[in-house]
């Protein structure tokens, strides 16, 4: 206390219980930072993980998809509302071009979540070349605004990501069953009869077989004479800032513009559930974790306030107020859970670059890329601090409600 | 022994402000404590009620140095702890320094007390995490918020006073018995108290320490015009207090 001058009253004898009770101080510490530790690692595991698992989905398509409002029947009614017609046939989706689709582009891309909103003609095709043939899935892109979408440039594996007139990028499975290298001529028909030659410029590998034996690219102008759309698009891929948000605006751009507009939760469903039940999972962790941390240094306080009745009946008697005995063990439970929680960060961190080297692949890169976000050691410090002021709020009470006369007779 | 006048009929009398007892110039104290048909019971409104202290009338004024005697049970160290106000009376009339303090919240005692009282123990209770000169301290940097050059320097006064200058930044724990207690009774000066209650402070002590702590708290009731009120067992220290409240099956058989 002398060398402590203004440190407050509480503090000062709040380090000091700390420090005697030295070796409950320690363990109840360790007992902290092994929970924050444990939080600390798993979050930013999976936090890694998730970012790789949608990094992986999404490098493949849009975050949004927006396409033109499908097709129904509306059902004739009589006056009296009974039904003019037993049956309703499904009508057919026919391929159609999005109207004024300048002013819906326009309108997207002035949304703030809306990174890039490029404009698209897909459709089926025919590759002939000599005998043989392959059906083409074809995607006709303005190719500088679509690479900021799904970059084609990193899936090159011969020739160049260009697309210029008559140019093609194709899968390789594709250009192998069609005998195809760059600079040599494909004759590309569409559904409806139309066909024009096509070089190729650029062979990719877009992760999978499936992909590979059908997915063909050319520039948007042709595609859309090819494809029987000139001047029209069948579809806009768009990214968002906050992917996770992106069914939202995929529902604000359907609000807005009448159109189909589907975002990758709903077309992943399946996957978007199992990072939910991650996510949710993780969360119950650390729950678990701050409960086990929150009843460790409730007991240890709970002890120390029984150790200590008498010099806090004695400290009341002295004329300190119930306010400042609270303080102190408040203080106690807020500097455990924080103390635990700065040393539990570093291990946190040791153990997860200790996994990071050891899970690696065959050439010796790691599995996937893990960066612990300040915001997590941030969150750990902050909900650890917490838990420790709140696990000290039932033993702070029964100090402060200690009876002076009761406490120092013992 | 010498024995102090009869509390007065009328409380009015008793305010610190009216500079003493009124019509009783001889008596040359400002009254500390006022206890007027003061009863305590226990375990109030059950069957196992009982009342320890029945009808107290007492008083003690400054310069006093007073002894409260009595058997085991009597009712002593709840008198103690009544004019201490660590506990409220059932019934009666208290007051400290002139304030009646039956009607005060417990926020208000604990201001009173820590200001105008001071508490030895019969175990000194020292706080262990902290030396003597901490110790000392406690009192004021609790009240003060936190401690102060001034603070310090007053504690080391005191630690000089009581014999314990080598001491001071030794851990409490590893004083000796006596040495402990007369840090206590530094700790219970440090607020300059009006009023300074011990309860057997002496009773844990060898002769030799028991005798230099009594001797301490005489020069304090002499020095600074402290008044003490002293409950013991041992009639050679009540002996040499001014006078002595004898205390018996909770009330006052002889003043």
């Amino acid at each position: 206390m002398v060398h402590g001058r203004w440190q407050p009253f509480e503090w000062i004898v709040a380090s000091r219980f700390l420090r005697e009770g030295r070796l409950q101080s320690v363990f109840i510490t360790v007992g902290v930072a092994i929970g924050v530790a444990v939080i600390v690692f798993m979050s930013a595991l999976l936090q890694g993980l998730q970012a790789n698992l949608v990094r992986r989905v999404l490098t493949a398509q849009p975050h949004i998809q927006v396409l033109p409002p499908k097709e129904f029947v509306r059902p004739q009614h009589d006056i009296d509302a009974a039904w003019h017609a037993t049956r309703m046939q499904a009508p057919l989706q026919r391929l159609k071009s999005i109207d004024q689709w300048s002013s819906v582009l326009k309108l997207i891309r002035s949304m703030p979540q809306v990174k890039v909103a490029s404009p698209a003609v897909t459709g089926a095709a025919l590759g002939v070349r000599g005998g043989a043939s392959r059906s083409l899935s074809l995607t006709a892109v303005d190719l500088a605004l679509y690479q900021q979408i799904v970059n084609l440039q990193e899936k090159i594996v011969a020739g160049q990501a260009r697309l210029e007139s008559t140019e093609l990028l194709m899968g390789m499975e594709l250009a192998s069953d069609l005998g195809l290298t760059i600079g040599d001529k494909l004759l590309v028909q569409s559904a409806s009869g139309s066909s024009q030659y096509g070089v190729v410029a650029g062979i990719l590998d877009l992760g999978n077989k499936g992909a590979n034996q059908r997915n063909g690219f050319m520039a948007l102008h042709s595609g859309q004479s090819l494809l029987g759309y000139p001047g029209g698009i069948t579809g806009i891929d768009v990214t968002v800032h906050d992917v996770y948000a992106a069914e939202l605006v995929a529902q604000r751009i359907q609000h807005l513009t009448g159109l189909q507009a589907d975002s990758w939760i709903k077309t992943n469903a399946q996957f978007f559930s199992a990072i939910s039940s991650q996510t949710m999972a993780n969360t119950a962790i650390r729950f678990f974790v701050a409960l086990s941390v929150a009843f460790g240094i409730a007991s240890v306080l709970v002890v120390s306030v029984v150790q200590r009745s008498k010099e806090i009946g004695i400290l009341r008697a002295m004329g300190i107020s119930r306010g400042q005995v609270m303080r102190v063990f408040l203080l106690q439970g807020g500097l455990l859970g924080l103390g635990g929680a700065l040393v539990g960060c570093v291990v946190g961190t040791i153990a997860l670059h200790a996994w990071l080297s050891i899970a690696v692949t065959a050439e010796g890169t790691p599995l996937f890329q893990v960066t612990i976000e300040p915001t997590l050691y941030g969150l750990a410090l902050g909900l650890a601090t917490l838990t420790g002021l709140l696990a000290a709020l039932a033993p702070a009470l029964r100090a402060a409600r200690l009876d002076p006369v009761v406490a120092i007779r013992g | 022994m010498n024995k102090a006048a009869a509390p007065p009929a009328a409380s009015a009398d008793w305010t610190a402000d009216s500079g003493g007892l009124r019509g009783m110039p001889g008596l040359g104290g400002t009254p500390v404590v006022h206890l007027e048909g003061v009863c305590k019971s226990f375990n109030l409104g059950l069957p196992t009620e009982v009342e320890v202290l029945h009808g107290i009338d007492m008083h003690l004024m400054r310069d006093e140095f007073v002894a409260v005697m009595g058997p085991s049970g009597s009712g002593k160290s709840t008198l103690l702890n009544l004019v201490g106000l660590l506990d409220r009376p059932t019934q009666g009339r208290l007051q400290i320094l002139g304030q009646e303090t039956t009607a005060l919240d417990d926020q208000a005692l604990t201001r009173l007390r820590g200001r105008s009282i001071g508490f030895v123990f019969q175990y000194h209770h020292l706080m262990s995490a902290f030396s003597a000169l901490e110790n000392v301290m406690m009192p004021r940097v609790g009240l003060h918020g936190y401690p102060t050059a001034e603070i310090e320097a007053q504690a080391m006064r005191l630690i000089d006073s009581v014999g314990l200058s080598a001491w001071r930044d030794t851990p409490a724990t590893r004083l000796s018995g006596g040495q402990q207690q007369r840090v206590a009774v530094a700790r219970a000066l440090i607020m300059q108290p009006a009023l300074l209650l011990a309860d057997e402070p002496t009773g844990n002590l060898d002769t030799q320490s028991a005798d230099a702590v009594f001797d301490l708290f005489r020069q304090v009731n002499r020095e600074h015009r402290t008044a003490v009120l002293l409950v013991t067992h041992n009639p050679a220290l009540a002996k040499r207090c001014d006078r002595i409240i004898q205390v018996v099956d909770g009330r006052v058989q002889g003043d």
